[in-house]
């Protein structure tokens, strides 16, 4: 649900990152914060446990720059991914605009990540959303690991629909703004379409 | 999924913001302001300079939205007030139309009881500006007459411009 308020000529949008737990989703923030001019960004909000997993959401807001006057604004979550933590993140998707799906590329986790992606879809059609309808990105992460599979193979698995995807590895931040970008794009468009 | 879009427009904005100045006189508090249920600021009043009021928006949500999971888990709708009691200042948060989350920060100038009264009287005045909103923008949306509507005329381009 955006938030369009032309008495302050701002839109604001959210995007929620959402993935296996250990895949990489508060890391891609963390680097998105880390490589962003400081006007362009608030602060970087981490409900964490003390061995930094994510409790609750991390919070990035983005304020990306003007389309035709308006401040265009992107909030950026991520949900915690350990699996005991379902309750929270199905807070995390309401309202949400576009959704990033980190898939961990290591073999091991595909499983993890099959797992992560069918929880994703249930708690959408529980706020009454559809993923196939929704601006949507996957990107496969940490690829620079030794024991990752093919790029194929986890979209044949992941991504049947062949949405637009991105190899990445969040730690060092390639493929971390090539994903954004491209959700936040799919965002737009998709507001183009009903304003 | 725009079905839930919340479009502000100037004439509403103005009476929000004209409510929230007179909540923040009238309680004595530091800070008032209105967050939608997803985490968005919508307006406030007060000294907000020195704080961060778009973490402070989205954490207010995240902690409107985990109460309501403990709601229902109770078999309660939701608990539509939550007040936190700190050392200098306090927050009294209350969920107003089960829409938007208004938020009163006080310290000793004020008091509680002071604070509940007034939100209330507050609340009763903003659900009938939403209600305007919501009815608003369901006509705009059937009537074509967004010729304002930055979207309209948006290009690629001026996507890309945004991450340069």
């Amino acid at each position: 649900m955006s938030f369009i308020n032309y008495s302050s000529r701002e839109i604001n949008c959210k995007i929620v990152y959402y993935g296996p737990g250990l895949c990489g989703k508060t890391t891609n923030l963390q680097y998105v914060y880390k490589k962003t001019n400081p006007d362009q960004k608030g602060k970087l909000i981490s409900l964490a446990t003390e061995t930094e997993r994510t409790l609750f959401f991390d919070f990035l807001p983005l304020a990306l720059g003007d389309i035709k006057g308006f401040k265009v604004r992107f909030h950026l979550y991520t949900v915690p991914g350990q699996v005991f933590y379902a309750a929270s993140r199905k807070l995390i998707l309401k309202g949400v605009d576009g959704v990033v799906f980190v898939a961990d590329s290591q073999i091991e986790r595909m499983e993890a990540n099959i797992e992560s992606l069918e929880d994703l879809r249930i708690n959408l059609a529980e706020q009454g959303y559809d993923l196939d309808k929704l601006p949507y990105t996957i990107q496969h992460n940490k690829r620079d690991l030794p024991n990752v599979a093919p790029v194929e193979s986890m979209n044949k698995l992941l991504n049947p629909r062949n949405v637009p995807w991105f190899e990445g590895v969040a730690v060092t931040g390639p493929g971390v703004f090539e994903t954004l970008k491209n959700v936040a794009k799919q965002v737009l468009i998709e507001l183009k379409k009903h304003y | 999924m725009s079905g839930s879009d919340l479009i502000m427009y100037e004439e509403e904005f103005s009476k929000i913001d004209e409510e929230l100045q007179k909540l923040y006189i009238q309680t004595n508090a530091k800070v008032v302001f209105l967050v939608d249920k997803n985490g968005q600021l919508i307006a406030s009043a007060g000294e907000t300079r020195e704080i961060d009021t778009t973490s402070l928006a989205s954490l207010t949500a995240g902690n409107i939205a985990a109460t309501g999971g403990i709601a229902r888990l109770l078999g309660e709708k939701e608990f539509t007030i939550l007040f936190h009691e700190g050392e200098n200042d306090n927050i009294h948060i209350s969920l107003i139309g089960q829409r938007v989350i208004l938020v009163v920060i006080f310290d000793k100038r004020s008091s509680l009881g002071l604070v509940r009264l007034r939100v209330k009287k507050s609340s009763e005045a903003l659900v009938t500006i939403f209600n305007e909103i919501t009815n608003k923008s369901e006509k705009e949306k059937g009537s074509d007459s967004l010729d304002e509507s930055p979207f309209a005329e948006i290009s690629d381009e001026d996507i890309d411009n945004l991450f340069k």
